[in-house]
């Protein structure tokens, strides 16, 4: 039953697979960890992006990656809606904009899970690229190849926004926005603007988790339930806003889910990153990596 | 003065309510009215539970599906060991809900705004699990039941569950506007106005939390323990199916969380939209009315319902005018 050779295949993928967690959860670490907006649709989105992947692979025949770099722009555009409604809805009147707030991103989620539901149907779908379906052995167990792809994607993109946000001008801007608001104001800036193009690039990053996401696995309308747990409990647990944080938290994610899966099955896989976030917003709801 | 008036006024409805819900099952020989009207009353029971920790509270409990379901598989779960009757059903999921309520209350103390509310539904997830691996109740396949006989005086079973769910949906009322008018509701509303503030004044916010939680999750389970009744039939994955949870946020908002009557207005009205919509068009598209009908209202008009027909709650609610 038990083997050490078990063991550490499973910790081998759950490596790669937080590192894909840390794709589909560097948004949410922007738009709710630097920027403070309650944002429970950002799976919703994220399986959008998924179904937009999809659509173009199944009808142009684009790989995967590249119809997930096509959509980006378009989730950028969508990003910066996004947050103007949310702002002038919410944060510029400022009262009572908690509950609000969370309640038109739970609405918003809903709308979207829907859609695709009426679009769609509620049937599993899943793309087609060379990478899919091969995979690697290494004696005992096999690595997909599909997992190595979304692992080598997803580490790019987590150290390219890590990067973005330390060096550039602008991913400075965004950090200060969220440090001090109204230090930002005082210096002639306006921290709107910043946090709306923040918005946007943190919506724009799902159109390549998306496709990430389609390509790890197929999906379904419903998906993001799921994925509100595991991009929250990376998320909160990194530390809100950090983003190597991010890494280190997700890959813990991925190794604790890919254990218990090898252990006790699948069936308990579902409950791991929820209570993983339980357990930290009772001991340690500063994150590892807190500000 | 007024305020006794006011009381005798709403103790006349309810009991006229009552007897109306009670000589209906009585003349009416079609059971399709009840088997609508059931859903409407139980989601009247849920909305009303709902605000009390959302509306007067504050906080955003996305967990509805969690107690629903608790009061589902308690139901289900005495049934299939002890045969107990519907009335023990209920009580047991009241007070297993009420328990949980403290347990969600202790665990999320110092949790505020979409920490709360993330947390809620890591715990509906958590709690689904342990369903779907629990054997004696079915686990992910879900379970038959088989309805006892009915007692009188009536003459079947969902109209009956039809009275059941009146009577719950009643106590939901009845506690909500009493918390409401009492010193528990004031606490309520100045700890969701300022937390900080309502503590520094000597409102004990911790524990009203506590109680708020306790109250809220005991109505929901109580709420959903004859639902396995009503379907005969009972699954994890639709006992704790969130839209449980997005529809009591939904019709609470909607119907507007300053007073008692809000969320029973906002349960009425797309309750009684949704049965038309589900039997016209198709389910999807009852949620997807649902949402946008949220988005619209939580945009559009913050106070809900009674908002827009009273301006005087606009005051009165939103702390700033």
């Amino acid at each position: 039953m038990f083997s050490m050779d078990l063991l550490l295949g499973a910790v081998v993928l759950g490596v790669l697979l937080g590192c894909f967690y840390a794709a589909v959860s560097v948004g949410l670490s922007v738009s709710f960890g630097l920027l403070d907006v309650p944002h429970v649709a950002h799976p919703a989105f994220l399986v959008l992006a998924s179904y937009g992947v999809y659509q173009l692979n199944e009808s142009y025949d684009i790989d995967p990656l590249l119809a997930g770099l096509a959509i980006t722009p378009l989730f950028f555009l969508f990003g910066l809606l996004a947050y103007r409604v949310y702002y002038e809805t919410f944060e510029r009147r400022g009262s009572d904009a908690g509950v609000r707030g969370i309640a038109f991103f739970f609405g918003i989620a809903f709308i979207i899970e829907v859609l695709i539901i009426l679009q769609f149907g509620v049937d599993q779908r899943s793309v087609s690229a060379t990478y899919i379906g091969k995979s690697w052995r290494f004696g005992e167990f096999r690595i997909p190849i599909r997992q190595l792809v979304a692992f080598a994607v997803a580490l790019a993109l987590t150290v390219l926004l890590a990067v973005y946000l330390s060096k550039t001008f602008m991913g400075r801007a965004i950090r200060a926005v969220a440090q001090d608001e109204e230090a930002l104001r005082l210096m002639g800036a306006n921290p709107v603007r910043i946090k709306q193009f923040a918005f946007g690039i943190a919506t724009a990053v799902l159109g390549i988790a998306g496709a990430l996401l389609i390509i790890v696995a197929p999906v379904e309308p419903t998906l993001d339930r799921a994925y509100i747990g595991r991009t929250f409990c990376v998320v909160v647990m990194a530390g809100l806003g950090s983003i190597s944080g991010t890494l280190i938290a997700a890959i813990i994610l991925g190794v604790a889910e890919s254990i218990v899966l090898t252990m006790f099955g699948a069936s308990w896989a579902p409950a791991i990153s929820f209570a993983m976030l339980l357990g930290v917003l009772a001991v340690r709801p500063q994150g590892l990596l807190g500000r | 003065m007024n305020k006794h008036r006011h009381s005798i006024a709403f103790w006349a409805g309810v009991a006229i309510f009552l007897v109306a819900v009670l000589s209906m099952t009585q003349i009416v020989r079609n059971e399709y009215p009840f088997f609508a009207g059931y859903v409407i009353l139980q989601f009247i029971a849920l909305a009303v539970a709902w605000s009390i920790l959302g509306g007067y509270a504050g906080y955003v409990n996305f967990g509805t599906n969690a107690f629903f379901g608790v009061g589902v598989y308690t139901a289900v779960g005495l049934f299939k060991a002890t045969g107990a009757p519907l009335v023990v059903q209920i009580a047991a999921a009241a007070v297993i809900g009420m328990l949980l309520g403290f347990a969600v209350g202790l665990l999320t103390l110092r949790m505020r705004g979409i920490f709360f509310s993330i947390a809620t539904i890591a715990l509906a997830i958590i709690i689904e699990t342990f369903v779907m691996n629990w054997r004696f109740v079915g686990g992910a396949a879900g379970i038959q039941l088989q309805r006892p006989p009915v007692m009188a005086p009536f003459d079947s079973y969902v109209k009956m569950l039809f009275f059941v769910q009146a009577l719950l949906a009643v106590t939901a009322v009845a506690i909500a506007r009493y918390i409401q008018n009492s010193r528990i509701g004031r606490g309520l509303q100045a700890l969701r106005d300022d937390e900080l503030a309502a503590e520094c004044t000597g409102v004990p916010t911790l524990k009203l939390k506590l109680v708020a939680c306790m109250i809220s999750g005991a109505l929901i389970s109580a709420a959903g323990a004859p639902a396995a009744m009503y379907l005969q039939y009972a699954d994890p994955s639709s006992a704790f199916n969130l839209s449980y949870s997005v529809s009591a946020l939904a019709m609470a908002l909607i119907g507007g969380t300053a007073h008692w009557i809000g969320p029973v207005l906002g349960a009425i009205l797309l309750g009684s939209t949704q049965q038309l919509l589900a039997v016209t068009i198709s389910s999807e598209v009852n949620v997807l009315v649902l949402g946008i009908m949220l988005v619209l209202f939580v945009v559009g008009a913050p106070k809900g319902i009674i908002g827009l027909l009273r301006p005087r709650y606009r005051l009165r609610a939103g702390g700033k005018p």
